[in-house]
């Protein structure tokens, strides 16, 4: 059963997540730069969808502009953001309140500053069944309980008594998890869920996401550095470079074939195909600062196929096939390097 | 021990006499039954108990293993860093514990170390050019005039792929990859046989990890330099190295060839690890059957009796919590033709069919 909250008849069927054309400035002392450059995509209900990309690229600042928690410095100055239909950005702060849990919440990356070191896990999590449901104190601890439980924390009545410090790196995601899922969200964003921690911790926390993601039909978006990570737990992928968005398809289809070179770079570059001893194909030099993006592509200096054209004219996202999208003024060429 | 494909065989180096690793000549590095605990009384956290570990010249040793395995730790007892409780460790024949003043300072030139975080790792206030040339304020014979660092900083800038303009650039000036860069400089301006490496590429970005990683296996091929490589990455791991060993709970529980330990691992916990990671695979087949291993690593301060890993393994039986397996070996002595792979365990993979 899902308390609705949110008046939502608008929603298009199925999609949880609506981004579209999401503009992020940041306002630095040498002057504005654009962080997130247009970037739309959206995520159906049960689907998980990876925004990939290396630091700087603007993937957790779009998580943050959909969560609202930007940094007062950075401001969306375009573009909408529907959970379910309605325009998160155009929400009060109270509106925005009552959406947190129960529409959209995040899993942030650092479980040891996300929970309050001062207060026991199991008022933490009883938190949001009170501010949300209007529960009572016990009742509250109760479906904290529960959720320790769902989640795997051993002795969950023991532990809720804990502090944060007094769990282990992979307890501590899970804390996070269940906090995040405590109010079944229609979209759950996890921001390099598992980045922290040791693989096969990794491999327990991604599986449980997945388990709990079928069992509440949560829209996921994932985001993550880690390519692998992709290629095992999401449907579909936004590939973000520089701010932009250079390709968006399904997960399988963009790694089989990828249409724009810095995806294919990046696929490249990791050791796990390539011969012991020989040098990793590498993608040459650094992804630009944000305030030096170049005005035609965004990836022409680092770019095997780049031509004039790429620095006079920025390519936009054009379909490249089925659900698939590419931003390159070669992106045909690129099959045969 | 015989000698492996690929690995490159110089027969001599800057810094003395190279041979190949036939039987004879010691390796560069032996350490022998460390172990080290930190704490005192009671409540002792043993970091590692009882560790082994070869390098030949020339060669990269991967460490792999989760935190808390004592990987660090045995990192830091490479370096000199830190005394072992009990063990011995050879670096080309002799103790680097036993060496005092001119000699350990002798010593110290040939075993140097690259950093996980080259944000944290380079003094924001020096140049690239003082940075790199540092370690010679110390250790003064090998660049004695300003003209000489000069000289020798820009052969070592060249060795990592900057430019000679970068000397007089500052830290924040340049990109992570670029910074690493710098600390590999830093680690070769003392022209060392050993170089330990712990997470090197993990702080960077994918693409620029590649460009790291070719610089190192490209110092190899040039230099001769041998490298102890740590990295959680088991990609990396298995493209970089050598030989591999895999650590739990401060025991190397399994070391051999790369080859051997990724393709046929005889202990569950490598199996699991294995596993565990996540690989690019996108051909829509369901994988192997995933091996997922219970609950998390048992504290150091508390280890579980007999096999350490019994408690998150799925083979494990009464046996294991009874007795502390002893060495399996494939390959040596038992097996002349192939490289010996060990595990420490009691129910070894691959005893069938070919396992997991």
């Amino acid at each position: 059963m899902k308390p609705s909250t949110l008046p939502a008849p608008a929603a298009a069927e199925g999609a949880a997540l609506e981004v579209e054309g999401l503009r992020v400035e940041l306002r630095t002392p040498s002057g504005t730069v654009r962080a997130v450059d247009d970037v739309s995509f959206s995520v159906r209900k049960g689907r998980t969808l990876a925004l990939l990309g290396e630091s700087g690229c603007g993937k957790s600042m779009t998580a943050l502009s959909i969560a609202g928690l930007l940094d007062p410095v950075a401001e969306v100055t375009e573009g909408s953001v529907r959970v379910s239909g309605t325009d998160v950005l155009r929400l009060s702060p109270a509106g925005r309140r009552k959406l947190a849990g129960p529409g959209l919440s995040i899993v942030f990356q650092d479980a040891l500053t996300a929970l309050n070191p001062v207060q026991p896990v199991g008022r933490q999590l009883a938190e949001p069944f009170r501010i949300h449901r209007g529960l009572s104190r016990r009742e509250a601890k109760e479906k904290a309980i529960e959720l320790m439980t769902r989640v795997g924390i051993p002795e969950p009545r023991l532990r809720a008594r804990s502090y944060p410090h007094q769990f282990s790196g992979g307890m501590r995601q899970r804390l996070l998890i269940a906090m995040a899922v405590a109010l079944d969200p229609d979209v759950l964003i996890a921001d390099e869920p598992t980045t922290a921690l040791d693989v096969t911790v990794q491999a327990q926390i991604m599986r449980l996401l997945r388990d709990l993601q079928t069992e509440r039909d949560m829209a996921i978006v994932l985001i993550t550095h880690d390519l692998a990570v992709v290629a095992q737990r999401a449907d579909d992928v936004v590939v973000m470079y520089a701010g932009n968005v250079v390709e968006t398809g399904p997960v399988h289809e963009v790694f089989a074939h990828p249409r724009h070179p810095y995806t294919k770079g990046l696929l490249d570059s990791v050791p796990e195909h390539a011969v012991r001893g020989r040098p990793l194909p590498a993608v040459p030099g650094s992804p630009p600062e944000l305030s030096a993006v170049p005005s035609g592509c965004v990836f022409q200096a680092r770019c095997p196929l780049a031509q004039e054209r790429c620095a006079q004219e920025r390519p936009h996202l054009v379909s490249v096939g089925a659900s698939r999208s590419a931003a390159c003024h070669f992106s045909e060429e690129l099959d045969r390097v | 021990m015989s000698e492996i494909s690929g690995a490159p065989v110089t027969e001599t180096t800057a810094t003395g006499p190279r041979r190949d690793s036939s039987a004879g000549s010691p390796p560069l590095l032996e350490v022998s039954g460390i172990t080290k605990s930190f704490g005192h009384g009671r409540r002792r956290l043993t970091a590692l108990d009882g560790v082994d570990v070869r390098l030949e010249r020339g060669e990269t040793l991967g460490l792999v293993g989760e935190s808390g395995c004592g990987k660090s730790t045995l990192a830091r007892v490479v370096l000199g860093l830190e005394r072992p409780d009990a063990g011995t460790v050879r670096f080309d024949g002799t103790d680097p514990f036993t060496l005092k003043g001119k000699e350990l300072l002798a010593w110290r030139r040939r075993v140097q170390m690259v950093f996980q975080d080259p944000f944290a790792s380079l003094n924001a206030r020096m140049s690239a050019a003082d940075l790199i040339g540092e370690p010679w304020r110390t250790h003064r014979d090998i660049a004695p005039t300003a003209k000489d660092r000069e000289r020798r900083v820009r052969e070592l800038l060249s060795l990592v792929g900057l430019r000679d303009s970068d000397a007089h650039r500052y830290p924040n000036e340049f990109s992570g990859g670029q910074r690493q860069r710098i600390g590999i400089a830093r680690a070769l301006a003392l022209d060392p046989d050993l170089i330990v490496c712990d997470e090197p590429v993990s702080a960077l970005d994918l693409s620029v990890q590649a460009q790291v990683l070719n610089v190192l296996s490209e110092l190899r091929e040039r230099l001769g330099v041998s490298y102890v490589f740590i990295s959680h990455d088991l990609s990396v791991v298995r493209h970089v190295s050598d030989r591999v060993t895999v650590m739990y709970l401060g025991k190397v529980i399994e070391h051999g060839l790369t080859e051997d330990v990724f393709d046929r691992p005889l202990h569950p916990y490598t199996a699991a690890l294995m596993s565990a990671a996540p690989t690019l695979d996108v051909s829509g087949e369901t994988r192997d059957e995933e091996i997922q291993l219970r609950g998390e690593i048992p504290s150091p301060f508390d280890i579980p009796s007999g096999c350490r890993f019994r408690t998150r393994c799925w083979k494990s039986e009464a046996q294991c919590a009874e007795h502390a397996p002893l060495a399996i070996t494939r390959g040596g002595a038992a097996d002349p033709g192939r490289e010996p792979h060990e595990a420490l365990c009691h129910f070894p993979l691959g005893t069938g069919p070919r396992g997991a």
